[in-house]
């Protein structure tokens, strides 16, 4: 599809062609040039990177989960209820997060397109696609992060069933719909960053792809915070859990496959 | 075979051409001065011998590897420095360059070589937005340097550097470094004295090509009326 | 140069919706239920899967302008696009109507289709919109390649999703075209048939106007008049 040789190809090792020029330092005499190595290598130093830099601005985390919590107390008021429980509390739980996860999308590449950080990646001789891998896990990580926050928050706040009997329940659909979040986000977040009206067009593009998910997670976990549950994992909707595998499955294939088109002028 | 050898280069913008039939061959440590005026052409020169653009039309062969097709195998041995230095302002000079050098595969002790031939050992801890314009420059210096390249691409690299840091600089990325180099300048002066190879861009296209030992300031300044 | 298969691609879509409309109006039984407005559904329906189809050969045009880097490509994936945003919002005005007329509820969300159709012409409503915020013309159709690539993979995963999630208590509103008597199912055949061609007839003449604009434009540019 693009100008790149397969994968095959790429992760050989280009020989240098003998030089008998000075050694060059910094570079061992017979060190191969062309595309290095290990793909994890790269995917590691770029989301070491990432974290470096997320953990200096504290741009998205804190953010994410502020507001998160706020949109919590701002479900209470509008709703005039204390508590919520069964399809109503899902509702509430995936809306929060998934408008939560827009601010995180957003800020994605935000620091590379200004920063130049595109130019300076794509100058190394590396396999582009790891920049979608190491984004994806960062975007990943930020919505743990900010789950690990804003789920107590809500069985705090909001929610009717206790967590402890909920919680194994909702692992499944957390991961799942994160995964896709994590997949189309990323997708998303680079095809706006570089457009004149990002901030826009992120959640635009972003909401109608991630319904799916949304459907999926909020079904699936519908029942898990219903009143008057057992508790355990007995009963997980696999349907809908198959479902979201499958969707975070087809858009992560996508978003591989068209990535490099994005980065390449 | 040259180093860098272009034919018929064209790149456009839209129905405008950024670049239009740019034909020329520079040797293996040669270096190619362009002048032009702004919007010339010069920056996106650079930036298709980078790899970061591709050619529209024409043929571009940089280090006996054709472009776009091959530009994988080419790419860690290109150093550009262009107008953004590529640094995260947020991180310090050493965590920039340590970075860049895990994406290039250098070995760490070459970042504090670097450092030290910028003469930034001191401040390297410091994030890059405290630094001063000149010290940013030399962090990019050591950046496009870092993988020992062959062919040098600078777009006006001293222009924010005293001269104290551009002697400094000079042994790294200029004629003494043994790189292939193609430098955009607006001095006529420098640019002259360091060329062998003269181009003259104007509307992307080529209004001068000739050897350095036959060019003169008034041709250059022909360029920019 | 064009305007033979222009003419005649026009002159068949005016004879099939001639006889398509006739079946509609004079063959086609009234249905039980729903009495005439039912006849909406030889509209509402074909525009649907006409729509669907243009949104998804728009994705298949655009693997090709990446695969080749022909802008042409390019000019059918927008066209296509673009046209299937018109039907579309015929096919929800239609779907209005109908669901109204039989529901008495200008909207519904027991109907999967219709859901399917709002959330996808959202996302394509984004489509114009990113075109516009990108300058560079090259880096402009590389991402709306993009993008026709990724919503046009969304338009089956989302209508799956979506029938998924629709109530199986309520039946839906607006029927299945699966149990049809011989003569519907022939009547609504041919109104496909037809939208097609109209479809087709259509896009022809956007690209066609296009291409000339083009034209005009690199002539004028020759000559010197820009």
């Amino acid at each position: 599809m693009s100008a790149l040789p397969s994968n095959s190809e790429r992760t050989e090792p280009h020989a240098a062609p003998s030089r008998d020029v000075h050694a060059r330092p910094g570079r061992p005499a017979h060190a191969p040039v062309g595309l290095h190595g290990q793909k994890r290598s790269v995917v590691l130093a770029l989301l070491r990177k990432e974290l470096l830099v997320e953990l200096r601005t504290l741009e998205s985390i804190p953010g994410m989960s502020l507001f998160t919590v706020t949109t919590f107390v701002v479900f209470h008021f509008a709703l005039n209820q204390d508590s919520v429980s069964g399809q109503e509390a899902a509702g509430i739980l995936w809306v929060s997060l998934l408008f939560a996860a827009m601010l995180g999308i957003n800020r994605l590449f935000v620091a590379d397109a200004d920063q130049g950080g595109f130019d300076g990646f794509l100058l190394a001789p590396v396999d582009r696609s790891a920049l979608l891998v190491a984004k994806a896990i960062s975007l990943l990580a930020y919505l743990l992060v900010l789950e690990l926050i804003a789920v107590p928050a809500f069985a705090l706040l909001l929610l009717a069933p206790p967590l402890g009997q909920t919680l194994p329940g909702l692992l499944a659909p957390l991961a799942l719909g994160d995964l896709g979040v994590a997949a189309i986000g990323t997708l998303v977040a680079a095809l706006a960053v570089r457009t004149r009206a990002r901030d826009l067009l992120g959640p635009l593009l972003a909401l109608p792809l991630l319904v799916p998910v949304v459907i999926g997670c909020a079904r699936a976990s519908s029942p898990l915070l219903a009143l008057g549950r057992r508790g355990g994992v007995g009963g997980l909707p696999i349907r809908w859990l198959g479902t979201l595998a499958l969707y975070d499955l087809v858009f992560g294939l996508i978003a591989y496959a068209v990535f490099d088109f994005l980065l390449e002028d | 075979m040259g180093a860098v050898e272009l034919h018929g280069l064209t790149r456009n913008y839209g129905e405008r051409a950024a670049l239009d039939d740019v034909t020329l061959t520079l040797a293996s440590e040669e270096t190619l001065v362009v002048f032009g005026p702004n919007g010339a052409g010069k920056t996106t020169l650079l930036r298709v011998l980078a790899t970061l653009l591709r050619p529209h039309a024409g043929t571009v062969t940089v280090l006996d590897t054709k472009l776009p097709d091959d530009a994988w195998r080419v790419r860690g041995r290109i150093g550009l420095l262009g107008h953004e230095p590529l640094l995260y302002r947020e991180l310090s000079a050493r965590e920039n360059l340590r970075y860049h050098a895990r994406l290039h595969n250098v070995a760490r002790e070459r970042v504090e070589e670097r450092l030290a031939a910028v003469s930034m050992s001191a401040r390297a801890d410091e994030p890059v937005r405290t630094l001063s314009r000149g010290m940013v420059q030399r962090v990019a210096v050591a950046r496009a340097t870092l993988h020992s390249p062959e062919l040098l691409l600078l777009d006006e690299p001293y222009a924010n550097l005293d001269p104290a840091a551009i002697e400094l600089v000079e042994p790294l990325i200029g004629p003494a470094s043994r790189c292939t180099r193609i430098v955009s300048s607006h001095d006529p002066g420098r640019g002259l004295a360091e060329a062998d190879l003269v181009l003259g861009l104007r509307g992307g296209r080529v209004a001068m090509l000739a050897d350095a030992a036959s060019v003169d300031r008034d041709a250059v300044a022909g360029l920019y009326r | 140069m064009r305007s033979p298969s222009l003419r005649a691609l026009s002159i068949s879509t005016v004879l099939a919706f001639c006889v398509s409309l006739s079946l509609v109006f004079f063959y086609a039984p009234i249905e039980a239920e729903e009495g005439f407005v039912q006849k909406i559904f030889y509209l509402h329906v074909p525009l649907a899967i006409v729509t669907l189809a243009g949104f998804v050969i728009g994705g298949l045009f655009a693997i090709a302008h990446l695969r080749t880097r022909d802008a042409r490509w390019d000019l059918r994936s927008y066209v296509a696009i673009h046209m299937s945003l018109i039907f579309g919002i015929g096919v929800l005005i239609t779907g209005s109507i109908w669901a109204h007329a039989s529901w008495g509820h200008w909207w519904v969300w027991n109907e999967p289709t219709l859901v399917s159709f709002l959330i996808i012409m959202l996302l394509y409503a984004t489509y114009q919109p990113l075109r516009f915020a990108i300058e560079d013309p090259e880096r402009q159709a590389r991402y709306a390649s993009v993008f026709a690539i990724t919503a046009g993979a969304f338009v089956p995963m989302n209508f799956l999703a979506v029938r998924l999630s629709a109530s199986y208590v309520h039946p839906r509103v607006l029927g299945s075209a699966s149990n049809l008597p011989a003569s519907m199912g022939f009547t609504f055949l041919v109104s496909l048939v037809a939208m097609a061609l109209l479809y087709a007839t259509l896009c022809s003449y956007e690209l066609a106007a296009k291409r000339t604009r083009i034209l005009l434009k690199a002539r004028s540019r020759i000559l010197g008049f820009q």
